[in-house]
């Protein structure tokens, strides 16, 4: 499926302040990543990384991603199936690095009106995050346009195969 | 995503005056090769320099380069630092200490410190960071190297794939933030207390913004404490922290031995910048401040911690572990114990820096008062060597943030600190304001 396909899975809610040490323990670094992505957010909810479905959407308060630029925060999030993550805000980095994976990461101010477990729904493209419990309806920014074609080719590294297979006079 | 970039160097220069621009947006426009730059655009920058460590360097970028079959952009814009994983503590870090040794090897990168400190802290150290510059490191701390009036810009490994491949990124050109400091510091005050307050009154939420702080009390600091205001940026959820370029600046790169570039000094932000905010700060008021767990937002002056009983006291990492730091800490350390049941480690940011402290009798001052040296390297900060921290076990450090889990087990608390705080602390075996050592 392609990262910008539309979506729906089962909300999981995160608070404030989910900083990248706990998505990805320093403790598990040289551990592989399927290992670590076991410990995925234990210290702040032990269900979620054995619960957690493929599709399943994070809800966050802000500043989801924070810290530490360790790029295991995103692929440990890709590895555990999450379709999709809407913040209030993010860490800077860990923004660039989800989409970079091609993880959809949305700017969403509504978190707070999400319940756990509720069934929702998003366009990552258009911008559009649906509660199909409550039948509410969200508009937020899409995936930036310059990063759209990154994003569709499924993350940077396809992306950039793409472009270094092309001949040179077409890298415009 | 290819927008026609300066050429290597940075010759391309800046032009002082009055067109409203800060040194941030002078510093992009610069790269990305256009006359000027607005905030909220997003423009394609040219990496003058690019720092790639062993935690997120090659062991990540090289499968991920194979998998391409393509090579590096530019191995003479790298430089490599084996800091995070030193000395292995088993055969997984040894591995990939190897792994980054042979990467320097294969690609020729000459510019490759291997164990000889903190990549961070090594830039500035060695003069590799020339005003003006446009510099990606695959860590979020890289913003540390805006002491050198340079944009220095944090991303994560996969990003640093591109940067490697391509030698250009994408920039979100931001608002500054400018953070004014006057005055002079009372006693057992020091720049990491400024960020420590900064970080509770500015919030973590500062993306697509920059800091640039100046005024008397930043034009007052040497390089090594200007670092220490840029490096916590990241702290402030920023995309960088930068301080303007001046004598001082100059005279950290003839000290490196580096000559500075012609035009080093235009590196400033216009008299007429517009900036998003402007903060006054006197740092004569300013008391010592702590951190408490798990943020380092989490913080007050210190009299609100005082008498919290520690487990360790920790002085490393990019952030507080310089030859200025360690005097600190000697300052407070000189004539006492460290208090019985806790222990004081001390990881020196570099092998420049130990040896330095050795030289001038800090290094004995420590060890006469009970302290534990530890090897130059990341270390405890991040969980990766000796110093980790058990199960519900409470430190203060002089490092930069206080995730939970950050330095070990997720029922370890920290406390952040300066280092005149955390040596304090370790005398007192408690969380002690320093000044009642310095009087």
């Amino acid at each position: 499926m392609s990262p910008v396909a539309p979506l729906a899975g089962r909300a999981w809610l995160f608070g404030d302040d989910i900083d990248t040490d706990v998505m990805a323990p320093g403790l598990y670094f040289k551990a592989p990543l399927e290992e670590m992505a076991r410990h995925c957010l234990e210290a702040v909810d032990p269900a979620f990384a054995a619960s957690v479905r493929p599709g399943d959407i994070i809800v966050a308060g802000r500043r989801f991603g924070v810290g530490s630029a360790r790029e295991q925060a995103a692929m440990v999030l890709v590895q555990l199936g999450v379709g999709a993550v809407l913040a209030q805000s993010f860490g800077r980095i860990f923004y660039r690095n989800a989409l970079n994976f091609g993880l959809p990461a949305l700017f969403f101010p509504a978190a707070g009106e999400i319940l756990a477990g509720q069934q929702l729904e998003v366009e990552p493209v258009a911008g559009l995050v649906r509660n199909l419990d409550t039948g509410r309806e969200y508009r937020v920014n899409g995936i930036p346009a310059h990063l759209m074609d990154m994003v569709a080719a499924g993350g940077l590294v396809p992306f950039l195969r793409q472009r270094l297979s092309r001949p040179p006079a077409e890298q415009a | 995503m290819a927008e026609a970039g300066a050429g290597p160097g940075i010759a391309a220069g800046c032009g002082a005056g009055s067109a409203g621009r800060t040194l941030a947006q002078k510093i992009i426009a610069r790269a990305s090769g256009r006359s000027q730059v607005l905030p909220g655009e997003v423009v394609t920058c040219r990496a003058d320099l690019v720092l790639l460590l062993d935690s997120g360097g090659p062991r990540r970028i090289w499968p991920r380069l194979r998998e391409l079959g393509v090579g590096l952009h530019d191995a003479g814009r790298i430089v490599l630092v084996n800091d995070h994983f030193v000395p292995a503590v088993d055969a997984g870090s040894a591995a990939i200490l190897r792994l980054t040794r042979d990467f320097a090897r294969e690609f020729g990168i000459h510019r490759f410190f291997d164990m000889q400190g903190i990549g961070h802290v090594l830039l500035l150290e060695r003069g590799l960071v020339q005003p003006g510059m446009f510099i990606c490191g695959g860590d979020s701390h890289t913003s540390n190297a805006g002491a050198g009036a340079a944009y220095a810009m944090g991303l994560g490994a996969i990003e640093m794939t591109g940067v490697a491949v391509t030698g250009e990124i994408w920039v979100p050109v931001p608002e500054t933030i400018r953070v004014d400091c006057s005055g002079r510091f009372a006693r057992g005050v020091v720049a990491k207390d400024i960020m420590l307050q900064l970080c509770r009154e500015l919030g973590m939420d500062n993306a697509f913004r920059a800091i640039e702080y100046g005024g008397t009390a930043v034009a007052a600091m040497p390089l090594a404490e200007r670092a220490v205001l840029c490096n916590m940026a990241a702290e402030l959820g920023a995309e960088t922290g930068l301080v303007e370029a001046d004598a001082t600046t100059l005279a950290a790169l003839q000290a490196a031995g580096q000559q500075p570039v012609d035009d080093a000094l235009a590196w400033r932000s216009d008299v007429d910048a517009r900036y998003l905010e402007v903060h006054a700060l006197d740092v004569a008021a300013l008391a010592p401040q702590v951190a408490a767990p798990h943020s380092p937002a989490n913080s007050a002056p210190v009299t609100q911690f005082a008498g919290t009983a520690i487990d360790q006291a920790y002085i490393g990492s990019c952030m507080g572990a310089k030859l200025g730091d360690l005097h600190c800490v000697a300052e407070v350390l000189r004539g006492r114990q460290v208090a019985a049941g806790v222990r004081l480690l001390v990881a020196p940011a570099s092998q420049r820096i130990w040896a330095a402290a050795a030289a001038d009798g800090t290094l004995a001052t420590l060890t006469a008062a009970g302290a534990t040296l530890l090897p130059s390297g990341c270390g405890a900060c991040a969980a990766l060597g000796a110093g980790v921290l058990g199960e519900d076990e409470v430190c203060i450090s002089s490092t930069n943030r206080n995730f939970r889990g950050r330095m070990g087990a997720s029922s370890a608390q920290v406390y952040l600190g300066s280092p005149y705080t955390v040596a304090a602390s370790a005398v007192a075996g408690r969380i002690a304001d320093p000044r009642e050592f310095l009087a």
